[in-house]
């Protein structure tokens, strides 16, 4: 890579692997258990000015849960001070009205809350908690803040034909912003992917849905519908681009280009605690090593859309081939979309039925432990 | 939009002036719009106190060359659209 990357504009910190949740897609890594320290409260003030300094605007506070950080009101101020737009990625669990008010005393500019679904039940069995009712007092806390309401709900077959009833409780909660992000399938999620992968009549029908919706509610709401990529034959522009406008930092301090790239073999990722910023953006190994099309295979080398999507996923094209350069198998030009229709093929047969409960993984500290002991997540290829 | 009309900017947006990116930025969440340098120039003086006709003559004193006010009112009115900005009530 010889050109000057363009600075990082999303800066998302993930503070923390803790989480008082257990949700079954989780995006965290299932081995989460083995990782070390967390960054301490002067590192993330450290990290955050080195951001800015490298030019990032926005800021994302997640996790796990960030509210466990109880050092959450510092960085907020100090997110401020340097000039980000900072959001707050949480469940609602661990905010109260002491806390609200010294993040907006502090400057956050925007809380995003997660609802597990419409229905206390599922919610409470997806999650493996009893925050449902907590979660609607949340919501209240946020508006009575005057913060935009942003409520965020992952879809997948256990809860996408509750699609209406969904977009009618963020109604009744004065929802600004909806996003119904179906679930993508890395780390838990993928574990549990075979239960969660809606059929293509049911995502169609929530489509259908939320359409009817939209055009009820006007502009009073902006709905976003993310389709799951296994329903699409081209790959997403994942994170537009490797080392493109994406910074994600661990908990324990590692700088990686996704959320996900922890689990791709043979890079080193950079820590925080190590190099500065600068260095990991622009000079790292890792943070190079997918930039540009040179790493390309085919079909992706010669393709014509190859500037479009870059090929699309590393870690999906790592999980499902076994080999991250080798093109995102959701692309039907692919030799392993297969791999794809197969998914999509069980998901119909299974369809709505979901009587018997079949075996979840739960993202909880023994299945974290259980799974850190294999040596590493194996492709199922 | 009149001469007297006062824009604010949208609840929840931010304006601000990115030295990495040499240009003035709007901040929403999750988002940003990088500006061109006379939206940027037009943006500056949106702070819902002063009316359009005084932001066309500061930035004609600034500018001292151009009739500014239609691209003014483009912008403003483009802007609008948007949801980055809107008439402040009386």
């Amino acid at each position: 890579m010889s050109s000057q990357p363009n600075p990082p504009l999303w800066l998302l910190a993930e503070l923390t692997y803790r989480c008082p949740l257990h949700c079954v897609y989780c995006s965290n890594p299932v081995d989460y258990t083995a990782y070390g320290e967390e960054l301490a409260t002067e590192e993330w003030v450290r990290v955050l000015r080195e951001g800015r300094q490298l030019g990032a605007t926005q800021l994302g506070f997640s996790g796990g849960e960030p509210l466990v950080r109880d050092d959450l009101e510092v960085l907020v101020a100090e997110a401020r001070r340097l000039g980000y737009y900072s959001n707050l990625i949480t469940s609602g669990v661990g905010l109260n009205e002491r806390r609200i008010a010294a993040f907006k005393e502090g400057g956050l500019d925007h809380i995003q809350v997660s609802f597990q679904d419409s229905t206390r039940e599922m919610n409470d069995f997806l999650s493996s908690t009893r925050t449902f009712d907590l979660k609607r007092r949340i919501a209240k806390l946020v508006k009575q803040y005057d913060y935009p309401m942003v409520l965020n709900v992952v879809l997948h077959r256990l809860n996408i034909e509750h699609v209406g009833q969904i977009l009618e409780l963020a109604a009744e909660l004065e929802a600004e912003y909806v996003e119904l992000a179906n679930t993508q399938y890395y780390g838990w999620a993928f574990l549990n992917r075979d239960l969660l992968l809606p059929s293509r009549e049911q995502l169609e029908r929530a489509e259908e849905v939320t359409n009817r919706f939209r055009e009820r509610v006007g502009n009073r709401m902006k709905i976003y519908f993310v389709v799951p990529d296994y329903y699409e034959n081209r790959p997403k522009a994942c994170m537009n681009g490797w080392g493109s406008v994406f910074l994600n930092l661990t908990a324990d301090g590692l700088a990686l280009p996704c959320h996900e790239a922890r689990m791709l073999p043979g890079l080193e990722f950079p820590s925080v605690r190590e190099h500065d910023l600068r260095w990991i953006w622009h000079d790292s190994p890792a943070f190079n090593r997918y930039r540009g099309d040179e790493w390309m295979k085919e079909p992706c080398r010669s393709c014509p859309e190859k500037a479009k999507d870059y090929g699309g996923c590393r870690c999906q094209a790592y999980l499902l081939t076994g080999d991250a350069a080798l093109a995102d198998p959701v692309c039907d030009k692919s030799p392993h979309h297969a791999l794809i229709t197969r998914a999509v093929e069980r998901a119909r047969q299974a369809g709505a039925g979901v009587e018997t409960k079949p075996v979840l993984f739960y993202r909880d500290d023994e299945n974290s432990r259980r799974l850190s002991r294999k040596s590493e997540q194996a492709p199922i290829a | 939009m009149s001469e007297e009309s006062v824009f604010e900017l949208a609840r929840h947006y931010r304006f601000q002036w990115e030295q990495a990116q040499q240009a003035y930025v709007l901040l929403y969440p999750e988002g940003m719009v990088k500006l061109g340098a006379s939206a940027g120039e037009i943006l500056k003086r949106v702070d819902g106190v002063s009316p359009v006709s005084a932001i066309v003559a500061d930035l004609e004193r600034a500018f001292p060359c151009a009739d500014l006010r239609r691209d003014v009112t483009e912008f403003l009115a483009h802007a609008s659209e948007r949801g980055w900005i809107h008439v402040k009530p009386a």
